[in-house]
């Protein structure tokens, strides 16, 4: 009792236990069925992919941190999942360089430029996505079947395709957006665990299918097809880059199925996922300054 | 039945009431030298009308009221006043306390005590709280009957006494309700008729069934009303919502809506204090946290230092790390064990050396769950970033003076920022510069 050494710091003095590492984490295993999927369809493909893209970036990453004499923070799982991420976006046959190219230029142009962890307002791996399609158009849209490598059309390009195989994920596309069925389980998980607020997804949903309905095209090949499951569930749902409010995310979400079905529908590209969501991270900033909530007590009169 | 409105935000802790909230009241005896503060409610330092040297007894006023919102303060004991001098306070500063060696013999000054208090009159009731120090005991220390003293003109729709008790850990109002339950419907009787209330209401989260039914069972006419447990369910502006689903306006009193919100452990110091001319020199403790060997609820006289308390409740099994005097949510670190117990120490909590680790902090992935849990609607990481960029006009635009210090954002956050640090230190900024009223 005598040399009682106290801590004094100011309350709270109790803390949640979730951490931003548990919450990379959690999307990790959330992408679990996904890689499975991916590994099944596209055999060392997805892994080799899967796996450069994942080491480029946490390498990257770590450069970075050392630079900048940062406490390197690899361990966060921030940079794993950017990588990840990458790598299940893009076709099979990308050859192996491009993938480290487009993941160390995810992290790089993505993220570090703009101070690291939490100050991006592009989401990364969509950063590589887009610089890679831009550079290597030809390579990113060479598509190949599942289980035989041999050369396919994907669904989007084709404009139609048997649902079935949009849900399971027996067709052309990148290695981890074909399967509709592993993606919905992972988005189940982490909703389930709370790491995803439902507003965005299905805001997206929403405005794909009611401008389906009204475009008179098919609504679940929309839904369905090409990425836009995937960032759905898993770019548009990043907290970095969407809003902090609750009527923002609402926005965000019916804005970026808006976009995409313009870019699908009107546009010179087959999909437009990667392009609606990047816009929208544009104007996140200003959609969380429009949706500020009432501040309670304010404007609010007193009733005597 | 009533239909209880939902408060925006707010979170959940793990509840850890149940090592304290079947333990009954345990009376502790005062020690052998009791430190009184002169400052144990907002506002200024009472100003002693006793000297050292002076014989007092239990009960006796030891300094009167200072200011408006003063109180004054009695003798927990009977005995003889050693010093008065500055000593160690819980809210980190040194303030005058009157030091008294206890002569073991509780003698009583004498008590005007009353039957039928009800039957006085409002201004008698008045001036009877305000004589007894009666103070928030729920945490604020404002004066009671100031509190109940609306300006003219004005009426009241509700008196609340609240007995949510949301902070996680402690269980002193819960065992109050249990167990005086005819003492708190009559103070809050008596300070409905004090300040004129067309209605009473107490409101008490649903994790405690035994106090609702042992409410109940005195309650009358009084309606006993059973909020959602969720911190922070009884935050006064929170419960106001709840109850009467109206919003206090922001920088305004809670009467400007037509209610007052008392505790329940003040209720209780009120009818004391009316009924049998009690003087407020004691009040319930929940000793708790995982280094106490015996957790309990004490009835502690004020001035009771606090390793006195610890050591009724068996002592420490293994070395705290931190202690914490009231809330885990809302409290305050001590420096030492020297400081007393004052009218508004609901809790004494201790955290083992882990448990009192503050974990680093990493950058802000804008996730959001502070915005979510944030009663009064603000975005807590925008005022924390501004508050740390010393932006202090745009903390004040984005409603910096709103917040509550309820330590919800600061709670949920998984980068663990310390929201709340930079919002205080932001709030106190613009309150310094605009000279606006705190
Ligand atoms: S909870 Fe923490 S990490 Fe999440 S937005 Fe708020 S401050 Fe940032
Ligand atoms: S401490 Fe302030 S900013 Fe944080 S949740 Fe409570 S009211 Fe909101």
């Amino acid at each position: 009792m005598d040399d009682l050494k106290l801590i004094v710091s100011p309350s709270p003095h109790i803390r949640d236990k979730d951490t931003t590492e548990k919450m990379m984490f959690a999307v990790l295993t959330a992408l679990l069925p996904v890689l499975a999927a991916s590994i099944y369809f596209f055999r060392w493909d997805a892994v080799r992919l899967v796996l450069l893209s994942a080491g480029a970036a946490i390498a990257t990453e770590a450069i970075f941190q050392r630079l900048r004499k940062q406490p390197i923070r690899v361990a966060d799982g921030s940079a794993l999942v950017t990588g990840v991420l990458l790598g299940l976006i893009v076709p099979p046959s990308l050859p192996s360089w491009m993938v480290i190219l487009g993941a160390v230029f995810a992290i790089a142009i993505g993220k570090q430029v703009f101070g690291g962890l939490g100050q991006n307002p592009f989401n990364p791996a969509l950063v590589g996505r887009a610089i890679l399609s831009v550079s290597f158009a030809a390579a990113m849209t060479k598509w190949t079947a599942p289980f035989d490598a041999v050369t396919a059309a994907t669904p989007l390009f084709r404009g139609t395709a048997h649902i079935p195989d949009l849900f399971f994920g027996t067709v052309a596309g990148s290695l981890g957006e074909t399967s509709a069925l592993a993606i919905l389980l992972g988005g189940i998980y982490l909703f389930y665990k709370g790491y995803l607020d439902y507003r965005i997804p299905v805001g997206i949903f929403a405005s794909v299918a009611v401008i389906a309905l009204l475009a008179g095209v098919s609504v679940p090949f929309h839904l369905l097809a090409g990425s836009l499951l995937f960032g759905a569930i898993f770019m548009a749902t990043d907290p970095v880059t969407t809003p902090i409010t609750k009527s923002g995310r609402w926005i965000f979400g019916i804005g970026v199925g808006l976009i995409v079905m313009l870019i699908r529908i009107w546009g010179s590209y087959p999909e437009g996922v990667t392009f609606a969501i990047l816009l929208m991270n544009a104007v996140t900033p200003l959609i969380n300054r429009w949706t500020r909530p009432r501040i309670y007590g304010q404007g609010v009169k007193s009733s005597e | 039945m009533r239909k209880v409105r939902s408060f925006f935000g707010g979170i959940y802790p793990e509840d850890v009431k149940q090592t304290t909230a079947g333990t009954p009241i345990q009376a502790l005896s005062a020690p052998e030298t009791v430190v009184v503060p002169l400052l144990q409610h907002v506002g200024l330092e009472a100003k002693p009308v006793v000297a050292k040297g002076d014989e007092v007894l239990k009960g006796q006023l030891l300094a009167e009221a200072e200011g408006a919102t003063g109180a004054p303060v009695h003798s927990p004991v009977s005995g003889k006043v050693l010093a008065i001098e500055p000593r160690p306070h819980q809210s980190g500063h040194s303030v005058t306390a009157i030091v008294i060696e206890n002569d073991g013999q509780d003698n009583w000054v004498e008590r005007t005590t009353h039957p039928d208090p009800v039957q006085l009159d409002a201004e008698e009731i008045l001036k009877r709280i305000s004589q007894a120090g009666v103070v928030g005991m729920g945490g604020a220390g404002f004066p009671t009957a100031a509190k109940l003293t609306l300006p003219k003109g004005i009426t009241l729709d509700y008196l609340i006494i609240n007995g949510c008790e949301c902070e996680p850990h402690y269980t002193t109002d819960h065992r109050l309700m249990v167990e005086y339950p005819e003492d708190i419907v009559l103070g809050a009787k008596l300070m409905a008729k004090a300040s004129g209330a067309r209605q009473i209401v107490i409101a008490i989260e649903d994790n405690k069934p035994d106090a609702i039914a042992s409410l109940k069972e005195h309650a009358g006419s009084i309606e006993i009303v059973a909020v959602p447990t969720r911190y922070p369910a009884g935050g006064e502006k929170q419960l106001i919502q709840q109850i009467t689903g109206r919003e206090v306006p922001s920088g305004g009193l809670p009467y400007q809506v037509g209610a007052v919100v008392q505790n329940v452990a003040t209720a209780r110091a009120a009818a004391l204090a009316v009924r049998d001319g009690e003087p407020l020199i004691s009040r319930v403790v929940t000793v708790t946290g995982t280094p106490i060997a015996e957790p309990g609820n004490f009835l502690v006289p004020i001035g009771t230092p606090l390793a006195h308390v610890f050591e009724a409740a068996g002592g420490f099994s293994q070395k705290p790390g931190k202690v914490v005097v009231s809330g885990a949510m809302m409290g305050q670190a001590q420096f030492g064990l020297d400081v007393p117990v004052t009218k508004t120490t609901s809790c004494l909590l201790a955290l083992t050396e882990e448990e009192a680790v503050t974990p680093d902090s990493t950058p802000c992935i804008k996730c959001a769950r502070c915005v979510d849990v944030c009663p009064a609607r603000l975005l807590p990481l925008k005022l924390e970033m501004f508050g740390m960029n010393e932006r202090f006009e745009e903390a004040h635009a984005y409603g910096a003076l709103d917040c509550i210090e309820c330590g919800a954002c600061n709670y949920i956050c998984p980068a663990k920022r310390p929201l709340l640090q930079y919002i205080r230190f932001a709030k106190m900024e613009i309150i310094a510069r605009d000279q606006l009223p705190s």
